[in-house]
């Protein structure tokens, strides 16, 4: 259940997802029969208004949440069959996340930040801090690696939780609204930074954004409307 | 995960001394408190437990504690020697008379007249002169503190005299007796001395000390009394229970701990398991990072209480140091000597602190446990 299948060129495949919150008078239908595929080494968008359910779904995609309905694979494997530790050791290995609000251990330095998913996976403090320091050097904060969040700019924390979430090398990493909470500038500069270093030949990356101004560096882009993707558009 | 479960606990400075402060405050009072309380029940039964030559304690069936005696006849000291297994039986006065100073000084006492042939009872913890002496005319042993009671800022010393009841009476020794329940002196003195220091009332024997013959435990010794003569014959041990219970039963001093036992456990349970209940829930973002980010349930649970434990033991271990200082430097002030801090004590307090860690342990695990990871994805 929890191999992956090189052969595999497609990293999710969501038929006919639905999702709804609550029962009776206060049920909120939120997905509506979603149909959704990512392929493995490309940067893919999904956009659409507030509200339309971009959250939920790559909630959904991550494992975060159940479906109501209809089936998610990743790489194959029907997620929501697997028990509960064996999908978040699934999670653990072949996600990553980046989130709008960064999300950063304030106790922890940058370097300490970056290494929390191979901590998790049980390697040695040491060993996983390096890693997460080379990692850093890549992404252009050689000099704040020793820093807490509190004392780095936005886009540093951004880039900080981007290496958190490539450290260990997963297969998917699903970035919500990365850019929202930064300038347009230092969006851009993390967005080329996502697009650089986070795509790789088996890598599938999911960017939910709002922000028109970064498109230019998806390799696709599915428009959700109203619980459902409406259409998707290859570039390049 | 280790670290990252300390450095989220010590990371938010005022929090993390906030928690250790309440821990160590309460573990502090408890302590403290719980010590002081067993410390003045002890006194009550103080000067029974001092008697080291008998084991059994005969008394008139009214008498209930040692404070307060109804008179035994001349006759059931006779009936007590009489009863089969005692290897002697020996009468003792207990007064409480008024003790004057050449100065002028005066006190109330608590004088022990001792049977006048063997000095049965006669205080082992000499500090200056010796028991003996007490069979020269006129003469007591008193104990250090009641002699710095009469004789403030004077040097320990032999000879000086007291006056009880128009007789003179001249100090042979001073002995180490444990601190009474009220702070009178402790003298001792002949049986037939004794009873002339107090006045109008002839004969107080309160008490008559019997030894068992060798092979009878003072258990049996004590029924077998109770049952021929019919009065309350009590081993050591249970008549220093005695003493403890009435004052329990009867006086204000379980109320008055009581109440500050209960604060400082309020204080304890209620302050630093809400505190650290309240420092979970401030980060239960970062708990669901790392759930989302794949920390098992497990792994979580073990940072709690990792976290739990830590507070915990700091707290508790600063708070017994606190209590253990305060008791070395109380315990030998006269008027607090002999209170200390009991090791059954600071095993109690620390297993109740354990318990309130844990519980607010579990409280937080719990929300830890039901939160949703998707919840990061939302501001
Ligand atoms: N846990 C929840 N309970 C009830 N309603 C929810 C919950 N999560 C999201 N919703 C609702 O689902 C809809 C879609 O939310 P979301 O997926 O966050 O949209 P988007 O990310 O596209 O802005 C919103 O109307 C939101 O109020
Ligand atoms: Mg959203």
């Amino acid at each position: 259940m929890n191999t992956i299948s090189p052969t595999d060129t497609l990293a999710v495949q969501c038929q006919d997802v639905h999702k709804h919150f609550g029962e009776g008078d206060g049920r909120v239908q939120v997905l509506r029969g979603v149909n959704f595929e990512v392929s493995q080494g490309k940067l893919t968008f999904l956009v659409g208004p507030s509200g339309c359910g971009k959250t939920t779904l790559i909630s959904v995609i991550a494992g975060l949440l159940d479906t109501s309905g209809g089936d998610v694979h990743l790489f194959g494997n029907n997620t929501e069959k697997q028990a509960p530790n064996e999908r978040i050791d699934f999670r653990r290995r072949n996600l990553g996340f980046v989130f709008q609000q960064y999300n950063l251990l304030p106790a922890l330095t940058a370097a300490e930040n970056a290494a929390v998913p191979l901590l998790a996976a049980g390697m040695k403090r040491r060993e996983a801090v390096d890693r997460a320091r080379a990692l850093l050097v890549k992404l252009g904060l050689e000099q704040r690696m020793n820093a807490y969040p509190s004392k780095l700019s936005g886009g540093q924390q951004q880039r900080v939780a981007l290496a958190r979430a490539l450290v260990h090398e997963p297969r998917l990493i699903v970035c919500d609204e990365p850019t929202a909470a930064l300038d347009h500038a230092t969006g851009e500069a993390v967005m080329e930074l996502l697009a650089s270093s986070a795509v790789h030949p088996e890598r599938a990356v999911i960017v939910v954004t709002h922000d028109n101004r970064v498109y230019h560096f998806a390799d696709a882009i599915a428009h959700m409307d109203d619980g459902r993707i409406t259409h998707t558009e290859q570039r390049n | 995960m280790n670290f990252v479960a300390l450095r989220m606990l010590t990371g938010d400075r005022a929090k993390y001394l906030g928690l250790i402060f309440a821990i160590a405050f309460s573990t502090f009072l408890l302590q403290n408190q719980t010590s002081i309380f067993a410390g003045i029940l002890a006194r009550t039964g103080s000067q029974i437990a001092d008697v080291t030559d008998a084991e059994v304690w005969v008394m008139d069936p009214a008498t209930q504690y040692f404070e307060e005696t109804k008179a035994l006849k001349d006759t059931d000291l006779l009936r007590i020697r009489g009863v089969a297994g005692v290897d002697y039986a020996v009468r003792l006065f207990k007064g409480l008379p008024v003790a004057r100073t050449p100065a002028g000084r005066f006190s109330q006492a608590v004088v022990m007249g001792l049977d006048d042939a063997t000095l049965i009872g006669a205080p082992r913890k000499m500090l200056m002169g010796s028991w003996e002496r007490l069979r020269e005319p006129n003469s007591i042993v008193i104990d250090k503190a009641g002699y710095l009671l009469l004789f403030p800022d004077e040097p320990l010393e032999l000879e000086r005299t007291l006056e009880m009841n128009d007789h003179l009476v001249r100090i042979v020794g001073i002995s180490d007796a444990s601190a009474p329940f009220a702070s009178f002196p402790i003298m001792h003195a002949r049986y037939s001395e004794a009873v002339n220091f107090q006045g109008r009332e002839r004969s107080q024997m309160a008490f008559v000390l019997v030894r068992p013959q060798a092979g009878i435990t003072p258990k049996e010794m004590s029924q077998r009394i109770e049952a021929e003569t019919g009065l309350r014959a009590r081993t050591r041990d249970e008549f220093r229970w005695d003493c403890i219970r009435y004052y329990l039963k009867h006086t204000g001093i379980p109320v008055n701990f009581g109440i500050t036992i209960a604060i400082a456990l309020i204080v304890g349970l209620v302050v630093s398991g809400q505190t650290f209940y309240l420092f979970t829930v401030e980060n239960l973002k970062q708990f669901g990072a790392l759930k989302a980010i794949g920390v098992t349930n497990w792994r979580l649970m073990g940072m709690i209480l990792l976290q739990a434990l830590t507070v915990g033991f700091i707290g508790y271990a600063l708070g017994t140091g606190m209590a253990a200082a305060f008791f070395e430097i109380t315990a030998h002030k006269i008027a607090t000597r002999g209170i200390v801090l009991l090791w059954q004590n600071v095993v109690g307090v620390g297993v109740l602190m354990f318990l309130v860690v844990i519980g607010a342990s579990l409280l937080s695990i719990r929300r830890v446990l039901v939160l949703e990871p998707a919840t990061v994805f939302r501001g």
